[in-house]
């Protein structure tokens, strides 16, 4: 089929591209038949818990979709409305969710509204209500950036026509914006449904029992606390269905452009003022700012200094650092030549880059877990940095498929007419142009593995130990304050790398 | 009688200065290069853009801090004259009710207004389904429903062919005789102004020549670099 892609427009498939899928292949085949021969292993197949798991997936995928988009619709309709100091400050906090490791999130969350939280007397924060608040946090302000995309793409021209004809605030809501929320929804819905129903590490740390647990969660369990590759095989089967079928459904809405959520730059249009949009924006700000601001307090008060003393938390970001760099570069060695192929339209490669969205970490995971029980102890960190190069491999891709798109689009054919090929090629024309989109997918690929728990769950050990799988064991272990501690250094780590990814992509532009 | 007196409008690096006055029931066309303030001119006169100084008067009224919606002036845009979700029908009838809500005889008139430009059969079309000539005479048929004295066109037939151009020109000519419009029109081509206009004008960083009789424009020395 790539063949024929690739012949019918006479274009040539690059000999990487298809080493790419070649190593692709190797990675992932291995992994789905490890956990395939596990059928043949003993235990009766526990159809209840499978069932339980599922739905447990998929209630509470759908109410954080709900809530989240839900709740997004107001406050982008405000933001997109006025205009007032502090907006893009409020912009920039919204950005920052997205570029926090679930565990820093899930740690504000407990340094709230946990048993020794800021605020007393709230219920159990652990089970459906705690995973509710934590997608909350990280998909509300994702989809507020997402819609106000959408309602920046409104030209000017309708907004001189509104003052033209005398529009007042329900028709403009009815004319102009209601439909372009109608058009946004499905494909922000649809894309955080998919984004909770793969949450791994929120599930994990704020599930607290077998009753909250999704597939994924169930996955892991089944596998290193109880050792049922059976179990783990039908589970994964589940999620792979539910994966598979929530593609097939969502291929049918334009997927909102991640890349391109804007800063909501208001053009033309008027402002207008409602009175409930202070209180609105103030707490939909409080609500994203309180978790970080615990984070900081929390882990300044557990005596952040201290840990920084430790050789333990040195061990441990040099561990995540090594992982990260490593995995990075393999995500950037995958998505170059696969971003070169999809740039010049070859489909079929873009869908490669993006298979960990079908197949999930955690099943990749399950199966290596299976495989790496035959094999020595040094094989885990390469599990680890395979499956975090998977995971970042769409990201990475995305960052790279604009700049390389235009560049097929544009420079092919003159570099084709000139005879600039080869080498000459990659120095003046490619490497001048693509070298900052390269900088930001490497940059982005490095922030998916540090923040990584659910590759490392099923490979840490005592002796191989990253920055988030140490939180985790301290949080398993009740030691609160290192816990604290460790998500405020991870946190600032975050957000460096975060700094430096927006500098790279605003002068990309 | 529209009249611009003194008027200044400044807007980051660009400057323009306008004093003018254009006689009522007049086809005036301007010419000039991009970015030289052509529609700057259109804007201040519909209100999308607020001079720094001076006044705009129009039918006697000094109209320089009313809104777009309460001034005697009708505006068409190059594109995106259309909601892409309504169709041609409910896109016309804004020009009666920005709500849609239409009595009986409303409903008549944007009716008759969609047979005017040309469009009878294609009242329940949405913009997608309208070639890019048929999408203007949609705006053209909410200009007529709006009915306001004076017509703003900012290049709003660049896109499309010479014959199309001239036929959606003399439509605008036909619409200006049966209601007296005022009407302005911004454009690239020499060949509309002869076609269509009364007086013409320059444009060229952001000073307008004299509006003269076109008969006389023509022979302007400031036009021979232009064209």
């Amino acid at each position: 089929m790539v063949e024929s892609d690739g012949s019918l427009s006479g274009m040539r498939i690059a000999p990487s591209a298809l080493i790419v899928a070649g190593v692709m292949a190797i990675a992932i085949i291995p992994a789905l038949a490890a956990l395939g021969l596990s059928a043949s292993s003993s235990g009766a197949p526990n159809w209840d818990y499978l069932w339980q798991a599922a739905r447990f997936t998929l209630l509470q995928a759908t109410f954080s979709t709900l809530l989240s988009a839900g709740l997004a619709v107001p406050v982008a309709l405000v933001l997109a409305r006025r205009n007032f100091v502090g907006r893009s400050l409020l912009m920039q906090l919204f950005a920052v969710p997205q570029s926090l490791p679930p565990l820093v999130a899930v740690l504000g969350l407990l340094a709230l509204f946990g048993q020794a939280g800021l605020i007393a007397g709230m219920p159990s924060i652990y089970g459906l209500s705690g995973i509710l608040l934590a997608h909350v946090f990280f998909n509300l302000p994702f989809a507020v950036r997402l819609l106000l995309a959408g309602l920046d793409t409104i030209p000017g021209e309708s907004w001189r026509l509104a003052a033209q004809l005398g529009m007042g605030r329900v028709e403009i809501f009815r004319i102009i914006e209601r439909p372009v929320i109608v058009q946004a929804l499905p494909g922000i819905a649809g894309l955080i449904f998919m984004l909770c129903v793969t949450s791994f590490t929120i599930v994990l740390t704020l599930g607290g029992g077998p009753r909250a647990a999704t597939l994924e969660v169930a996955i892991y369990q089944a596998l290193r606390f109880d050792y049922e590759p059976r179990l783990a095989l039908m589970l994964s089967l589940a999620q792979l269905v539910l994966c598979a079928a929530f593609m097939a459904f969502a291929t049918r809405f334009a997927t909102p452009m991640a890349a391109s959520a804007g800063m909501g730059v208001r053009s033309e249009r008027p402002t207008t003022r409602g009175a409930l949009d202070a209180p609105l924006l103030l707490l939909a700000g409080l609500f994203v700012a309180a978790p970080l601001a615990a984070v900081a307090v929390a882990g300044l008060e557990a005596d952040v200094l201290k840990l920084l003393t430790q050789a333990r938390t040195w061990q441990a970001i040099a561990t995540s650092t090594l992982i990260a760099v490593a995995a990075a570069s393999l995500a950037l060695a995958l998505a170059l030549p696969l971003a070169r192929m999809a740039g010049r339209g070859v489909k079929a490669f873009q869908l490669l880059g993006q298979i960990t969205l079908l197949i999930p970490p955690i099943v990749l995971g399950a199966g290596w877990f299976l495989l790496g029980h035959r094999l020595p102890d040094w094989s885990a960190p390469l599990f680890v940095i395979l499956g975090n190069a998977l995971m970042a491999l769409p990201f990475a891709l995305t960052a790279l498929l604009g700049a390389f798109t235009r560049a097929a689009a544009v420079d092919d054919r003159l570099c084709e007419s000139l005879g600039l090929q080869g080498l000459a090629r990659l120095r003046l024309i490619d490497w001048p142009q693509l070298r900052r989109a390269v900088a930001l997918a490497f940059v982005l690929a490095v922030m998916v593995s540090f923040g990584d728990l659910g590759v490392i769950a099923f490979f840490g050990t005592e002796d191989f130990v990253t920055l988030p799988f140490l939180l985790f064991q301290r949080l398993g272990s009740y030691r609160t304050d290192d816990a604290a501690g460790l998500a405020l250094i991870l946190m600032l780590l975050a957000l460096a790398l975060a700094g430096l990814a927006d500098r790279l992509g605003e002068r990309r532009t | 009688m529209i009249r611009l007196e003194n008027v200044e409008y400044i807007a980051g690096d660009f400057r323009a200065g306008f004093d003018a006055e254009i006689p009522k029931g007049s086809f005036v066309g301007i010419l000039g290069p991009s970015g030289g303030g052509k529609t700057t001119l259109l804007c201040l006169l519909a209100g999308f853009a607020q001079p720094q100084a001076g006044r705009i008067w129009m039918a006697g009224e000094d109209v320089t801090q009313a809104t777009p919606a309460a001034r005697p002036v009708t505006m068409l845009f190059q594109e995106h004259n259309l909601f892409a979700h309504l169709s041609a029908f409910e896109n016309a009838a804004l020009g009666l009710a920005p709500s849609l809500t239409l009595s009986a005889g409303e409903t008549a008139q944007v009716e008759a207004a969609l047979a005017r430009v040309g469009l009878a059969g294609k009242a329940g079309n949405k913009p997608a389904e309208l070639s890019g000539g048929e999408r203007q005479r949609v705006a053209l048929a909410r200009a007529l429903l709006r009915d306001k004295p004076v017509l703003l066109l900012d290049e709003p037939f660049a896109g499309l062919g010479p014959k199309l151009r001239r036929e959606m020109l003399q439509l605008v000519m036909d619409l200006q005789a049966e209601r007296g419009l005022t009407v302005i029109l911004v454009s690239h081509e020499p060949d509309d102004l002869k076609m269509a206009a009364s007086h013409a004008a320059f444009i060229s960083q952001g000073r307008m020549s004299a509006i003269v009789p076109i008969a006389r424009f023509f022979d302007e020395p400031q036009l021979a670099d232009y064209l």
